[in-house]
């Protein structure tokens, strides 16, 4: 009998009996032997020239016992950004200088300026205060449009116009032919609103430096620690690969927050060889409002082509992408080849071209959040077609119906780069519209009205591409890393196993998730499954996780590991039971001979491979194998998502009354973890549509939304009950089936939120609705 | 945080006595705005001194027909008191919807009132229910105790020890939160107590003030609808990035037609 804990069973999760009592070990419960602690000083300034820094108070200060500037820390290289971007004239995108500690200038307020390295926090924080920072300050650049004015202040003194790149993709010529033939052109501004993070964990690091060994161990909050090694080796120089251990034990949530290699980690790592000590830092929360790379802020026009029975001809998009003050670590590719192959949508556009250019400003850079340049995209398309088929007075779900490539269409080439792979578009609509009662939309919308609320349905239909791949086809537009991944399954003679992923976990369930495949594949239950990442000296090289990679790539990764072990555990069991190989049958975790009873339990073979007294000729004893893959393309989960709101004229309140989402994440091997990490992704997008913005002050660059009094995070209470439901078109490309289906809400649902304000209003507006702007866009005063 | 020297005196005596000798003493009730101050490192007090353990300032009575509240009654109490709920029933559902639950369960009447945060929501209730304010020294009238934006009538040292609400017979706050911190974007309190109306509005301004035209319309007719042919000018009330001074003047009518409705 097949295990009851495999693929398909809604396990409870291994990790929350951690997690849940307290018990987790986080970056900030490890403390070394001696160590020391940091405080970052930072700048108090959007934009200024640093003239001078006297550090010497500092350093008298009582329990200091060492502070570092720019000046002092030259000898590592500077931080990085991982994708090189080419201009349409040709030209490389412009990656100004990032320096761990800021020399010349600073450029946005949190900007590092010196390390205070203590006996204790307090004394470092104290001693902080005690440094005289001379700054020229000048004047600071902060939306996009002006960073790109005539005259503007440059972020980076050698970068013109404060632009990074100007990037396109598509064919304008077909696109310009396909709108001149049009018989309505839908057009639309829009802003895609910037977003902190806000994982629960705040990062932190531990550099951790042994004289002995000459190596270096970092304790960190990274959602990929080998990338964080290889960065910190190859390009910062602090010291050879095989000379740094990167742990990222457990870590609180990241959101794409925590794959980037920042100043701080840096830094301690390096000063923890100046200072002969542990060095650890753990940051506050006002310093992941003002450092952590931030999420979004696009501004986009974009025009739609249609036919006169709405056939859609021809999409055109300019967005303006806001990459702060620095390229963070993926910066480059997230508003670019993260967004622009993603504007087809589920639907069959014969011509889209889109042109992107990234500006610097004097804000936080700007990196992957949940979901990284497909929520954009998803807003853009989704947005246009909406409104396209109110404009037309086509019905929505309509007009998704007669543009949406078919079932049988598949694989599908759209005009950006994508290849389809699979989907069921109007099945995934229809259920969507049965489990929202969209027939029975009219009589609520009346009935609200007679309680003087106005009512809106929206809907999203929205693609994504996850498990990025393969890496030739990334490493052709410009990515400077592979996106494979590698895993290991180890026997152990005892028959339980130990699995080592490269990919890594930080909320998403993986050591549950990964444990129900061994179960399926080897018939070894869950709890004799031990599911081990996030250290370098522990697992095979890996990629991490984001992007929503970890089972479409790692899983992959771990099902080929166990077609090794079957095989190699094959030839033991034919040996010992006397038969041909080729009459060896595995299934339940059983070798048998076929048409018999003869059978040995893989526990068995497992405990031969360790004590190989009857052992086959040739076999290597032990039983442990390794597999990488390298994926032949994305995976394309889809989905549709219907959003009912209502508003209250009075107050501009928006509240949403129901909430659908119908996904096809293709195989299903949890489906609680599964509904849990749709829920969260949910709530994210509202949390963008109608509560969280990033606001700087235009003119100073201070970040006005720099706490939980001002930037409003969802709660319990800001969001309904969700109806989900699932659509299963297995993956054909992946052994497992599988898609994932850790973003698609954060993608949906600004989108499908919007989409039902912006019904009930009957007007178009930005994220994020809040009160005052519904109420304005209701009374027709202008935001 | 800096580093203080912390002392819990169990009498108001003691109180006054360590607040004296203290370089740059700080009274603390619960903590719910000054020790956010203090880890922000905006504050910098020699010496903290806990209200928390003096008897004389804890408790919830009726006395002499009127309502007479501790300063040191945790929001949470209040809320849950049934004193409280018997005699003026909109004032444990304010309390009730203050903050959120860990807020409730440290901040205190006295400590909110004595802050004036412009956005904070007793101030209003004290006002429309034309409380008094009970300190160490004397009693202050609600009109004349909050003074300006954080500024109340207090004095140096000057520690409040409970607030007296006479029992109104209509009493109800209604709230338009901030959607981040949840304090009032605008909260109106609405009383008719002794035949006469008070409507104080807090949020909208530096300081909680009396919506006067509204009282007058109300007294002449208590409902809802006195209260439509009336406007608010944005003049002089707060503007932020959650809410300009023209919506906050939009949301002072509206939530005292709710608090009305509330009131019944």
């Amino acid at each position: 009998m097949a295990p009851l804990d495999g693929i398909g069973a809604s396990l409870r999760r291994k990790e929350d009996q951690r997690f849940l009592t307290g018990k987790g070990r986080y970056t900030d419960d490890f403390n070394r032997h001696g160590q020391l602690h940091a405080y970052f000083l930072r700048s108090p300034h959007a934009h200024a020239r640093i003239r001078g820094i006297d550090t010497g108070r500092a350093k008298a200060a009582p329990g200091v016992v060492d502070v570092f500037t720019g000046a002092d820390t030259k000898a590592i290289g500077g931080l990085i950004c991982g994708w090189m971007i080419t201009s349409k004239d040709g030209t490389p995108m412009k990656a100004g200088s990032h320096r761990p500690l800021a020399e010349d200038k600073v450029r946005y307020v949190g900007d590092h300026v010196a390390i205070v390295i203590a006996e204790t926090y307090n004394e470092a924080k104290d001693a902080a205060e005690l440094i005289d920072v001379d700054y020229d300050v000048l004047t600071a650049v902060v939306v996009t449009d002006k960073a790109r004015a005539p005259g503007a202040p440059l972020v980076h003194d050698e970068i013109a116009k404060n632009t990074c790149y100007e990037w396109s993709l598509g064919d304008k010529a077909a696109t310009d032919a396909a709108f001149a033939k049009a018989a309505h052109v839908t057009k639309l501004d829009i802003v895609n609103n910037r977003l902190v993070p806000n994982a629960i964990e705040p990062r932190a690091a531990i550099g951790d430096y042994d004289s002995g060994m000459d190596s270096f161990t970092l304790y960190t909050t990274s959602q990929n620690p080998h990338v964080a090694r290889l960065v910190l080796s190859a390009f910062n120089g602090i010291a050879p690969e095989h000379k740094l251990r990167v742990i990222a034990p457990d870590v609180g949530g990241g959101f794409g927050s925590k794959i980037f290699i920042y100043a701080e980690e840096t830094v301690c790592l390096w000063a923890s060889k100046q200072v002969g000590r542990p060095v650890k830092w753990t940051g506050d929360r006002s310093e992941a409002f003002l450092a952590d790379a931030h999420g979004r802020d696009h501004v986009t026009t974009a025009e739609m082509a249609m036919a006169r029975d709405g056939t859609i001809l021809g999409l055109r998009v300019h967005t303006t992408a806001n990459l702060g003050a620095y390229l963070s670590t993926f910066a480059s590719c997230v508003p670019t080849y993260l967004y622009a192959p993603l504007l087809s949508g589920q639907y069959r556009i014969p011509a889209i071209y889109a042109e992107v250019d990234g500006v610097y400003t004097n804000t936080a850079p700007v990196d992957a959040y949940r979901g990284a340049g497909r929520p954009e995209a998803t807003f853009v398309i989704e947005r246009m077609v909406e409104t396209a088929a109110r404009e037309m007075k086509i019905d929505p779900a309509e007009f998704r119906r007669r543009n949406f490539v078919p079932a049988d269409a598949f694989p599908y080439q759209t005009p950006v780069i994508m290849t389809y792979d699979s989907g069921q578009y109007h099945k995934v609509l229809d259920e969507a519209l049965t489990l929202s009662d969209y027939a029975g939309f009219p009589a609520r919308k009346a009935e609200s009205a007679a309680r003087g609320k106005l009512r809106g349905i929206g809907f999203c239909s929205y693609i994504e591409a996850c498990g990025i791949a393969p890496s030739a086809a990334v490493g052709s537009l410009g990515a400077g890393v592979g996106l494979w991944e590698s895993a290991k399954v180890r026997f152990n003679p005892t028959g339980n196993v130990l699995l080592y992923t490269g990919s890594h976990q930080h909320g998403q369930g993986h050591e549950t998730t990964f444990a129900q495949l061994i179960s399926t594949y080897l018939g070894v239950p869950t709890d004799q499954v031990e599911v081990i990442h996030g250290d370098t000296e522990k697992t095979p090289f890996g990629m991490g996780t984001y992007g929503s990679r970890s089972l479409a790539v790692g899983g992959s990764a771990i099902v080929k590991a166990c077609e090794k072990v079957i095989e190699k555990g094959r030839k033991i069991a034919a040996h010992l039971l006397e038969a041909a190989e080729g009459d060896i049958e595995f299934k339940d975790g059983k070798f048998t001979v076929a048409g018999t009873d003869r059978a040995k339990s893989i526990q068995e073979i497992a405990f031969a491979a360790y004590v190989p007294h009857n052992y086959p000729q040739g076999v290597e004893p032990g039983l442990e194998e390794s597999a990488f893959y390298d994926p032949v393309n994305f995976t394309f989960p889809s989905g549709t998502q219907v959003c009912e709101v209502e508003i209250d004229p009075d107050t501009g309140v928006t509240t949403i009354v129901n909430f659908v989402a119908i996904d096809d994440f293709g195989k299903i091997i949890n489906p609680m973890i599964v509904e849990g990490q749709v829920h969260g992704g949910i709530v994210q997008g509202i949390g963008q549509a109608l509560l969280e913005n990033a606001v700087y002050d235009p003119e100073s660059g201070q970040l006005l939304t720099g706490s939980y009094m001002d930037y409003t995070m969802p709660r319990a209470d800001d969001v309904p009950s969700f109806k989900v439901g699932l659509v299963e078109t297995p993956c054909p490309h992946n052994p497992l089936g599988v898609k994932g289906c850790g973003e698609a809400g954060a993608i949906a649902a600004p989108a499908s939120v919007m989409n039902a304000v912006t019904d009930a209003i009957g007007k178009h507006m930005q994220m994020p609705a809040t009160p005052e702007r519904v109420w304005r866009a209701i009374h027709g005063t202008a935001v | 945080m800096y580093s203080f020297d912390y002392h819990k005196p169990a009498s108001l005596s003691d109180a006054a006595a360590l607040l004296g000798k203290a370089e740059e003493g700080k009274l603390m009730a619960g903590g719910q705005t000054l020790i956010p101050t203090l880890k922000q490192r905006l504050a910098r007090p020699t010496d903290l001194i806990d209200l928390g353990a003096i008897a004389e300032l804890k408790g919830i009575k009726e006395e002499g027909g009127a309502l007479v509240i501790g300063a040191m009654a945790r929001h949470a109490d209040v809320a849950a008191s049934d004193v409280v709920k018997r005699m003026i029933p909109g004032l444990a559902d304010l309390a009730d919807n203050i903050g959120d639950a860990q807020v409730r369960n440290r901040g205190t009447i006295g400590g909110s009132i004595a802050n004036s945060d412009p956005a904070a929501d007793y101030p209003s209730a004290i006002v429309a229910l034309n409380a008094t304010v009970h300190t160490v020294k004397r009693t202050i009238a609600a009109d004349a105790f909050f003074t300006g934006m954080f500024e109340t009538a207090l004095e140096e040292g000057e520690i409040i020890t409970a607030i007296r609400f006479p029992r109104a017979e209509k009493a109800a706050y209604a709230k338009f939160r901030n959607p981040a911190s949840r304090y009032a974007v605008v909260g109106a309190f609405v009383a008719r107590t002794g035949g006469s109306v008070r409507v104080a509005i807090t949020g909208a301004a530096p300081s909680v003030f009396r919506w006067t035209e509204a009282e007058a319309a109300l007294s002449a007719n208590w409902s809802a609808a006195a209260i439509d042919g009336l406007s608010v000018k944005a003049d002089g009330l707060n503007a932020d990035i959650h809410a300009s001074a023209d919506y906050r003047a939009n949301l002072v009518k509206v939530m005292t037609k709710r608090a009305v409705l509330a009131a019944g």
